[in-house]
């Protein structure tokens, strides 16, 4: 697996120190529709060094998986457009780039991970040919090598007797197994950066907890950086060095994983916090965020919380709230966070 | 008919279970008045014994013969009591969707008794059949697909009425569809719109309306949340933990998601492969687990709190769940657990309390399907 720079020259930029392995500026993406324009990103930006978690928290609609596919540049434009933005992986921007230049990362440097394996996975070709085009396309490996690589590989994601079932076809194979497949695909060619999108929502519990346990071994040891998308507060907890809360296309928080569990600065993942049950105790009646996630097509003027918000001022209906630096009381700034309310101040402090 | 099913080895089998007072009825009116006869809170009002379905498998075409079968319930007990909340967990096969179908008489039992006050549904057909049918109600998982497009929500809450008349005279239904849709917290205007015009958590108000719509005294919950996003999750439990104290229903409610079975549960049954592994109330279950599966899936739950990451002691199990067509022999999780013995491989463990905490004044004394039971708290464990 050494030979990879020498059998396709990649080039990894100076970068070196202080240049985020991924940076996301300002990142505007909205959708052309019949019934008008979806703003589903409004000015994203995050970044992600080597062998960090960021995970990008966030209910249906609230663009986080829009961020990571034009991220990836797999977004199908048109009817996607993206207005403003840019996207630097080691300093360049990759919405610059020819699309010759953007496939040489895309597989190579950065990798995906999708949600649902069997629908990602071709049903009609064996997994080992599907995980040995990796090596095949990329590198120009003959098809017996691309196939003792794929064993490998998937010996790597501990598909037992990897041997035996590398002619097997994705429906032979379990959940679980599967998503070990997609993983084995996205990490073939040792990328930098690997984008999980909502890698266990299709898993059962007992193989969540596999899954999640090999991705972040895997990551360890290639000192890979992650984003990792979903929904779940609870894997979050467990996974993330650092956290985006999104709402509405924008990041509304962010913060360290520990600091935004123990003291949530925005009403919205206050809410989000307060209303998930506990394994651990048995609570009384669950705090509910009343209303709905908005229509994109329609956000509300001002904070996009704002009607679900139970400390909705006149100013939020009017003023789009900037990501603000977060502070202690007597005014010392509280490392790596930021939230988006006017009145981040009384939800943090009390 | 009753003697057959009490024969010595299901009596055997099930000693965790309370006596069923089988009603007999000789005729279908009698039937009938057994089944619309109140239940006193509290009093068991579903009984479920050796409940048994396996899904033939066939090869051949023109000639179709059985070669197998999936045994997606295999002897499965429990019962539900007046006005509580019997949660049901496992992974995806386990049978917990199936149970739910048998319980909505959807699917035949391929063996055993669901006695609904002291009348076994299995045996029913006519007018008796119908009667329970209006009593039972069910809340499916998906709000996109268990509602007809073609239909106002008007239609849909008020179909029940065609099949039931004698619950809202005709001229009556319009404004007990809008006392409906008032119950479930949806505006009583939104009588002639189409489902697509509803979100997910309000498409599942629909569905839980639907459901009360014959004021049923059971209502049978698979995976009613899991659909939605978390915001909305917490608005419709508070919603059905509200109907159920306003008409005094009992649930059972099926899902995958340990932390939301816990917060809606009284009692709490896990399931492993078409077998109960373990039942009892929900501290029970959560805080004194005794199955090695239960401290398994309990330990693999992701608990929202970054600080429990490095103390937690994790049970990560190795391999899959094996096929329900071809289980393995004896314990059926015996292949994926860390006690299994040469004596897990032999004998099925009973669904009973443990022999050492038997008689035993402890919250470990629950019935738990394991021949080395052991308590192990994994959840507060620090």
């Amino acid at each position: 697996m050494t030979t990879i720079e020498e059998v396709v020259p990649v080039e990894s930029p100076a970068g070196g120190d202080g240049v985020p392995l991924l940076e996301v500026r300002d990142l505007h993406v909205e959708f052309h529709t019949r019934e008008g324009v979806a703003k589903a990103v409004n000015g994203v930006n995050y970044s992600v060094n080597a062998g960090e978690t960021l995970a990008v928290l966030g209910e249906s609609g609230s663009g986080k998986s829009v961020t990571a596919q034009a991220v990836m540049g797999i977004l199908d434009m048109p009817p996607a457009r993206i207005p403003r933005g840019e996207i630097l992986f080691r300093g360049q921007d990759m919405l610059k780039m020819s699309g010759e230049e953007r496939r040489k990362i895309r597989g190579q440097r950065i990798a995906m991970i999708f949600q649902d394996a069997l629908s990602s996975l071709n049903p009609v070709l064996t997994v080992g040919y599907q995980l040995g085009e990796m090596f095949r396309v990329h590198q120009g490996m003959s098809k017996k090598d691309a196939k003792i690589k794929a064993i490998e590989l998937m010996d790597r994601v501990k598909i037992p007797a990897a041997a035996a079932r590398v002619n097997d076809y994705p429906h032979q194979f379990s959940g679980g197994m599967r998503q070990r497949i997609m993983i084995a695909m996205a990490l073939a060619l040792e990328p930098d950066l690997i984008i999980a999108d909502e890698p266990t929502t299709a898993l059962d519990v007992t193989v969540q907890a596999q899954v999640m346990d090999l991705l972040a071994d895997l990551q360890r040891e290639y000192n890979m950086g992650l984003i990792l998308i979903t929904h779940d507060l609870g894997v979050v907890a467990d996974v993330a060095d650092k956290i985006a809360v999104m709402y509405a296309g924008r990041i509304v928080e962010r913060a360290p994983v520990h600091g935004l569990y123990h003291r949530p600065a925005h009403p919205y993942t206050k809410g989000l916090l307060d209303s998930i049950p506990r394994l651990d105790q048995k609570g009384q009646e669950l705090y509910a965020i009343k209303g709905l996630p908005p229509n994109l097509l329609r956000i509300p003027t001002g904070c996009a919380f704002n009607p679900r918000c139970p400390q909705a001022q006149d100013i939020c209906r009017t003023e789009v709230p900037a990501l603000q630096p977060v502070a202690e009381q007597d005014g010392t700034e509280l490392d790596g966070r930021g939230s988006a309310c006017h009145f981040w101040k009384e939800t943090i402090h009390g | 008919m009753a003697e057959l099913s009490k024969s010595d080895e299901s009596q055997e089998s099930t000693p965790n279970v309370s006596e069923v007072e089988v009603v007999d009825a000789h005729s279908e009116s009698e039937a009938v008045a057994a089944i619309e006869a109140p239940v006193e809170r509290g009093e068991p009002i579903l009984q479920v014994r050796n409940l048994v379905k396996h899904f033939p498998l066939t090869q051949g075409i023109l000639f179709k013969k059985q070669v197998g079968a999936v045994k997606a319930v295999d002897g499965v007990s429990f019962d539900l009591y007046q006005g509580e909340t019997l949660g049901i967990v496992g992974e995806s096969g386990c049978g917990k969707s199936t149970v739910a179908k048998l319980l909505m008489n959807l699917e035949r039992a391929t063996a055993g008794e669901i006695f609904y006050k002291g009348q076994d549904i299995t045996r029913l057909s006519g007018r008796a059949m119908k009667a329970v049918r209006r009593n039972i109600q069910m809340v499916f998982q998906d709000p996109y697909t268990s509602l007809n497009p073609r239909m106002t929500v008007g239609d849909i809450i008020g179909e029940p009425f065609d099949i039931h008349p004698e619950v809202a005279p005709k001229g009556d239904r319009r404004r007990k569809v809008q006392d409906l849709l008032d119950v479930v917290g949806l505006n009583p205007e939104y009588i002639n719109r189409y489902p697509h015009q509803f979100s997910g958590g309000q498409r599942q108000r629909i569905g839980i309306a639907r459901g009360l719509a014959l004021n049923p005294e059971i209502i049978v919950c698979d995976e009613p949340v899991s659909a939605l996003d978390v915001s909305v999750q917490a608005q419709v439990i508070n919603l059905m933990e509200r109907l159920q104290d306003e008409f005094n229903l009992s649930y059972i409610f099926i899902a995958h998601d340990l932390s939301i079975v816990r917060h809606i549960s009284d009692r709490v049954g896990v399931m492993y492969l078409g077998k109960m592994a373990e039942i009892g109330t929900d501290e029970q279950i959560y805080d004194h687990p005794t199955h090695p599966y239960t401290q398994a899936l309990l330990s693999a739950v992701p608990v929202p709190d970054p600080d429990a990451r490095e103390h937690r002691d994790r049970i990560i199990l190795t391999g899959d769940v094996p096929s329900p067509a071809n289980p393995p022999s004896g314990c059926r999780f015996r292949t994926r657990c860390w006690k299994a013995e040469d004596k897990c491989a032999e004998e099925v463990p009973l669904l009973a309390v443990p022999e050492r905490f038997s008689g035993v004044d402890t919250p470990a004394a629950h019935e738990s399907a394991c021949h080395f039971a052991e308590e192990k708290d994994v959840v507060n464990a620090a």
